[in-house]
């Protein structure tokens, strides 16, 4: 059978897309890595009630093929149709849907800069904690017990890097019992004067920030900015971290450092696009005001291949209003409707204030300064800092792709997603758009013979 | 605003889910509490366990790192089957999850 449309990623962006075509009489078949559809920002846990906000999209989803747990590694052309394979189950069961139009809708992982100490267990990724929080109900560093009441009180967490995220996950964090001792912010205020318009031209948003913050003080977090975590202390588990203030470049400031006791840290710096498949499919990018590279979408969302469209924080980073937003034109737009020009303006109005933030939170070039020789900046190859630089000073290497060649950095399991954007910038350059060949690992036997799908 | 009127008593949407029974699996050995529906990893975590992964040329102990499956750090052994990325896989009962030492081939 051959869907009208085949939706990969069940978040915000696809989900409002596949419930949009449907109610314009598409076929439409919604495919998601996850169990549960909601994407990033709504995970709840199996059996849980779905959170409100995506309650009434997740209801429309009785008109559509919904296929969880579901990761789709490639995308391919087969005549006038998309052939798309996925791996099913906990058991990887090979799965094959086709499809006359594919809509993207993949998302966004985290980014996260390197700093001495940063492969302790007990250091997470800020959203990371965030999701596990929310879909698994588990705090890390505090044990407590899964009494189905959600979980206890106990750990300290430390919540650092940069970007609007980190106030939300402190706040979770917080609201779930953990102690959160301080949020370590490495933007300060002066950057986000530098792009007060755009920010001002959305209140709202800006009024549910200042709610995080009050909160947060009620619970006697400490909030500072233009710091930074420049280190993790432990010996086979998270103990300590050093705080260190930071330069307006976020070169650590000498002598300023401070230690401070916890059980895990949650850091992050911001979000960057999935973009593998896009890219494997050939789809043009630009680069964010943060220097990250995005999937190019037109004004109805579509990419520069025809027949394939991309919604949400593929295209770029800029929360889960813009990525509904975007997921509605371009279901319009895959039925053939022209989008209303409110839909075009919303969306005008959410990107330039994501671009504002991005730009507010561009990693300062200064951050290099946090390593020290033996940081393992490539957490699967275990490839030191000194390494690397080696291979750009000794042997001449001058991007991520040569610096993987000589060093395996960026070649392991994750396939450079975690330390991608670290290695760019020790070879001097901003991060380019991903080349995968597939999107995850694929069973050899599936590789060999993927399953076809009926026309 | 205007105020409300008394129109039809809306029941409650909010579904009666029944309280999920929590089941146990093994982790080396001992036994590990989790809910229906968790990942391995998040009930490894609420076990208090952080480490169930050492790398292959330092031994160094790893464990969840991004929480949503893009990093493989968190790789486990499950009933006997290596890299298995426990943010991911969801607990079930009578499972045997065991620390994967280096790439888990090599025991
Ligand atoms: C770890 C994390 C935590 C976050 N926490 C918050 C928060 O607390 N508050 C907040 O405001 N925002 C948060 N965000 C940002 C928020 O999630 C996004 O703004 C919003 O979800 C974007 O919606 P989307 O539809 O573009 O993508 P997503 O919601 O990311 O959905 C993408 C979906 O695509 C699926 N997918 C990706 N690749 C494939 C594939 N190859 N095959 C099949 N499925 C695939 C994923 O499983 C996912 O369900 C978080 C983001 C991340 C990454
Ligand atoms: S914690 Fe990153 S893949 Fe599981």
């Amino acid at each position: 059978m051959t869907a009208d449309l085949a939706v990969v990623g069940a978040g915000p962006a696809g989900l409002t897309a596949a419930a949009t075509a449907a109610r314009l009489g598409l076929d439409v078949t919604l495919l998601d890595a996850a169990q549960r559809p909601g994407g990033q920002l709504y995970r709840h846990p199996a059996g849980g009630p779905v959170p409100r906000p995506v309650r009434r999209l997740v209801r429309r989803l009785d008109r559509v093929t919904h296929l969880p747990h579901h990761h789709v590694w490639t995308v391919v052309r087969d005549g006038d149709t998309w052939l798309l394979h996925a791996v099913a189950g906990p058991d990887e069961a090979p799965a094959a849907v086709r499809a006359r139009a594919v809509l993207l809708a993949t998302g966004a992982y985290e980014r996260q800069l390197p700093f001495p100490g940063w492969t302790l267990p007990g250091v997470v990724g800020a959203g990371g904690a965030q999701a596990m929080l929310k879909g698994g109900l588990a705090l890390p560093g505090t044990g407590a017990p899964p009494a189905g009441t959600g979980p206890g009180a106990g750990g300290r967490i430390v919540v650092a890097g940069s970007g609007p995220l980190l106030l939300a996950v402190a706040t979770t964090l917080a609201a779930a019992g953990a102690r959160v001792p301080v949020l370590v912010e490495a933007s300060g205020p002066a950057a986000y004067a530098r792009h007060a318009a755009a920010l001002a031209r959305n209140p709202a948003k800006l009024f549910q920030g200042a709610l995080y913050g009050g909160a947060l003080l009620h619970r006697t977090t400490r909030l500072l900015t233009r710091h930074a975590v420049t280190a993790a202390h432990g010996t086979t588990r998270l103990e300590a971290v050093t705080v260190t203030r930071l330069d307006p470049d976020w070169r650590p400031v000498p002598g300023t450092g401070r230690r401070v006791p916890c059980d895990a840290l949650a850091v992050g710096h911001g979000l960057v696009p999935q973009l593998e498949l896009a890219t494997g499919l050939g789809c043009a990018t630009r680069r964010t005001p943060d220097g990250t590279p995005a999937v190019e979408v037109d004004a109805e969302q579509r990419t520069s291949v025809p027949g394939l469209w991309a919604a949400g924080e593929t295209c770029g980073v800029g929360g889960a209003e813009l990525a509904s937003a975007e997921g509605e034109i371009a279901a319009l737009s895959v039925a053939g409707r022209r989008p209303p020009a409110a839909a075009a303006r919303r969306r005008a109005r959410l990107r330039a204030f994501a671009d504002a933030l991005a730009a507010a939170h561009r990693p300062g070039p200064g951050w290099t300064d946090w390593l020290d020789g033996a940081t393992e900046v490539c957490r699967c190859e275990e490839v030191t800092a000194a390494r690397i630089r080696a291979a750009v000073t000794d042997l001449g290497a001058r991007d991520a792709r040569s610096v993987k060649l000589l060093t395996r950095a960026g070649m392991g399991w994750c396939q450079g997603r975690t330390c991608g954007p670290a290695v760019a910038r020790l070879a001097g350059r901003d991060p380019a758009p991903d080349r995968r060949p597939l999107s995850c690992p694929v069973p050899l036997s599936q590789l060999a013979q993927p399953p076809g799908a009926e026309k | 605003m205007s105020s409300r009127t008394p129109r039809a008593r809306r029941t409650p949407r909010a579904p009666r889910t029944p309280a999920p029974v929590p089941f146990t699996f093994t982790f080396d050995g001992r036994p590990v509490t989790a809910l229906p529906g968790q990942s391995v990893a998040a009930a490894l975590w609420s076990a208090g366990i952080l480490a169930w992964r050492t790398t292959r040329h330092g031994g160094a102990p790893r464990g969840a790192f991004c929480g949503i499956g893009t990093c493989y750090d968190c790789l486990a052994t499950v009933n006997g089957r290596p890299n298995r990325r426990a943010c991911l896989l969801p607990a079930r009962p009578g499972d045997a999850v065991t620390t994967q030492e280096g790439t888990g081939h090599d025991r």
